[in-house]
């Protein structure tokens, strides 16, 4: 008898999604779907509100990546106003998105994605989690609490907030940074930086050998992807040019301001959530895990992808070697796990060098703005991917008209995908039990939604 | 014995959750002393059982629920009445939960609005019909919890400090119901305040206040209302600083805007604020737009279609 399984609520992610399988007579899958159920309307509600109070309102659209939220949207604010932003206070914006980058990397690998592998795929509910984590290796889970709390720390003291930030202002950073909190914060970071390689030593030497296999197989679908680099090709997480790379390694590169011109988001009956496609590629959108259209990858996976290189020495030598292996560009879903790692690295590594520029320290950190009529698109790499706010604004510099494209939702594609291969891969002859369905899930975790 | 601990998340951003993550090594000691027994960004407990064959959502008894977000579609309030038959105490957390938070924003609008814009934005495909299947229908509008099921314990804040997610938690494993004190912002605000009536119009946050040099303390610099600046914290709940007191938004030298929700929780932050600066001798019509004094507390039917930009 044919029958629907519904994995609801999907775990271990940040947001609300579940997963509808559908199993024919015979047991196996006939249709799969991935359900994304929320929907604000940040695009309508922040019509009317003054520019400038914007990016302490669309923050909360995720209270995981807030900082990604803010700064995109104070660039779309800078650029309606036409103001330039000091050189110290885009270094600070910067500080603060990198920081928030690497802590957001080490609450992923270590609270929601580690149970799976740690605890295993097949264990029991009760114990894969952090909880179990924690009491199976209480050594780690206790310095991956320490590390996170640490960076959470240096955000917190340095822009007053750290969840829901109002650090970034119209014109640049609420204040300068002091001289002593620079020489307080440089060996906090550095101490996170050697936090990074160990995770990314400890992943490699214990984690990623072992599930080898599953890596080869689970949510295996083959797609382009899309990141930001900056002039020089390298991974850039704050702001440059964005790539739009097809599944044989070609891409094309454009200044986000054109992006209408790259990418289109299509519409399905079962999902609030869009699914932004390569408008580029004059293909058309298509779900189909045999012949896909227009779908294209974003997240870290798809940033190390579509980059050269990375711009800090560490960080690049795992490039190297992540590419000897893999390739480029390397399509195996659970590999996100991996190029999570190497972005921490860099995360800290750029810190660092930002924490070492001397001009950090500048007091001048906020331009005076005038509000006016205008166009901008900010843009920056959250840690979910590209993301865009594209705000237009009035004479009085009220919002008039908002477009957002959201990290997570040029995903969302891609996972429904995943979650069909591996739900057909996985369910055969009407055999289901949770660690089938849990390793599905894996699935979608991979890509951290 | 460990304390049973459901928790849920809604019409939600997460940032609730982080809060609790953001106890550190508190976190730790905390999870000695509860089991959860759901919480879905942590655990996999399903719904619909482990196998997803159930018909009707099912969550565990607990001692504690607690639930951050609002109640938007028929999903979260169908969740929110089962965390309210099985758990014994139910905890809102977080302004979204208590007031409705920024996503009631969305109250000022009708649903077709909404949807409207959302599914015809610049780069989005032509579609005959909104999306439906499988997806939980929107409510006419964003709802407090309290609105819809009976809560025990407030907890507001965007986010709540982690202080007093802990000191909440600890209150209530030694048997007391723990309530944030009825004071505002201003209370805990230690900005030099000199007096009335200087100012009579208001500027937008559109550069820096005056303080001095860079290190100057913070109570040293004179009240950013009095620099001319809309700030909400007379209007607001203190709390924001935790065991730290001093306001968050202040320590980084930018105004309030109302994060904790009013300081009695049926408070209305518009009405309140527009009062306090009238009173002040401040020309309300300087501010560009009164929602925006909603922003945080919006829902309990204080916004409403039509509520769009001075119409307060």
């Amino acid at each position: 008898m044919s029958r629907v399984i519904n994995i609801a609520p999907i775990t271990r992610i940040e947001g609300h999604a579940s997963i509808a399988i559908k199993l024919d007579e015979k047991g196996n899958v006939a249709d799969s779907k991935v359900h994304y159920q929320s929907l604000r309307g940040f695009e309508k509600f922040i019509e009317g509100k003054p520019a400038e109070e914007v990016p302490r309102i669309v923050n909360r659209i995720c209270g995981i990546c807030p900082w990604h939220h803010h700064m995109a949207s104070n660039k779309a604010v800078d650029l309606c106003f036409g103001v330039t932003v000091p050189p110290a206070g885009r270094k600070l914006r910067e500080l603060m998105q990198i920081i928030s980058h690497g802590e957001d990397k080490i609450l992923h690998f270590f609270f929601l994605a580690a149970p799976d592998f740690v605890m295993g795929p097949d264990a029991d509910y009760g114990v894969r989690n952090v909880i179990g984590v924690a009491k199976a290796a209480p050594e780690l889970a206790t310095k991956a609490v320490q590390m996170r709390y640490k960076a959470k720390m240096i955000l917190e003291k340095c822009s007053g907030k750290a969840i829901h930030p109002h650090a970034a202002v119209a014109g640049g950073f609420c204040k300068p940074l002091l001289e002593a909190e620079r020489q307080e914060f440089l060996p906090q970071i550095r101490e996170l930086l050697d936090f990074s390689l160990f995770t990314l030593g400890f992943a490699k030497a214990e984690v990623f050998p072992k599930y080898l296999d599953a890596v080869k197989v689970l949510g295996v679908i083959n797609t382009g992807f899309i990141g930001t680099v900056d002039e020089q090709g390298a991974l850039n997480v704050f702001g440059g040019n964005l790539r739009i790379m097809k599944p044989d390694g070609t891409f094309v590169e454009f200044d986000v301001q054109n992006y209408t011109d790259y990418i289109g988001e299509a519409v399905t009956p079962f999902s609030y959530g869009k699914y932004p496609y390569a408008k580029c590629w004059n293909e058309g959108f298509s779900l189909d895990i045999d012949n896909p259209k227009g779908i294209y990858r974003a997240n870290c996976l798809a940033r190390i992808n579509v980059a050269d290189k990375m711009a800090t020495p560490h960080a690049q030598a795992e490039l190297e070697e992540f590419r000897a292996a893999f390739g480029r560009p390397a399509q195996l879903t659970l590999l996100y796990h991996w190029a999570r790692l190497i972005e921490d690295v860099y995360a800290y590594e750029r810190a660092i060098e930002l924490l070492e520029d001397p001009e950090i320290t500048d007091t001048n950190v906020r331009a005076k703005v005038e509000p006016k009529a205008g166009r901008g698109v900010g843009c920056v790499e959250a840690p979910r991917g590209t993301l865009i706010h594209d705000y237009s604004t009035d004479d009085k510099g009220l919002i008039t008209r908002a477009n957002l494209i959201v990290g997570t939702t040029h995903n969302l594609g891609p996972i429904h995908m995943s979650v069909h291969q591996a739900a057909r891969a996985l369910i055969k002859d009407g055999e289901v039990n949770e660690g089938i369905l849990n390793k599905i899930e894996m699935a979608v975790r991979a890509y951290d939604p | 014995m460990a304390v049973k601990v459901a928790e849920e998340w809604l019409n939600a951003c997460s940032g609730c959750e982080i809060s609790i993550v953001d106890l550190g090594e508190r976190l730790l000691a905390v999870l000695d002393l509860v089991e959860f027994v759901h919480i879905p960004v942590l655990l996999d407990h399903k719904y619909y059982g482990q196998l997803g064959e159930g018909k009707h959502i099912n969550i565990p008894e607990a001692t504690v629920g607690i639930i951050s977000g609002s109640i938007r579609n028929h999903e979260h309030l169908e969740v929110a009445e089962e965390m309210r038959r099985k758990c014994q105490i139910i905890i809102a957390l977080g302004t979204c939960a208590t007031h409705g938070g920024i996503p009631a924003l969305a109250n000022s609008y009708r649903n077709q609005e909404i949807l409207d814009r959302y599914y015809h934005t610049e780069t989005t495909d032509k579609v005959d019909e909104y999306p439906s299947e499988g997806i939980p229908h929107l409510l006419d509008s964003v709802y407090a919890l309290d609105e819809k099921i009976k809560v025990d314990i407030y907890l507001p804040g965007c986010a709540p400090h982690p202080d007093q997610v802990f000191a909440a938690l600890a209150g209530l494993l030694a048997g007391e119901l723990p309530k944030l004190p009825d004071r505002s912002v201003c209370d805990q605000c230690p900005t030099i305040r000199e007096g009335k009536g200087q100012v009579k119009q208001l500027r937008r946050f559109l550069e820096a206040p005056q303080y001095g040099a860079p290190d100057e303390p913070i109570d040293k610099m004179r009240c950013l209302l009095e620099q001319g600046f809309l700030c909400m914290g007379s209007v607001t709940k203190a709390g924001c600083g935790g065991d730290k007191i001093v306001p968050r938004c202040i320590a980084a030298r930018v105004p309030c805007r109302g994060c904790y929700g009013p300081v009695q929780h049926d408070g209305n932050q518009l009405l309140q604020m527009l009062n306090a600066l009238a009173s002040n001798g401040i020309d309300i019509h300087s501010l560009p737009d009164y929602v925006s004094l909603l922003r945080f507390s919006g829902a309990h039917k204080l916004l409403r279609p039509g509520h769009k930009q001075k119409e307060a």
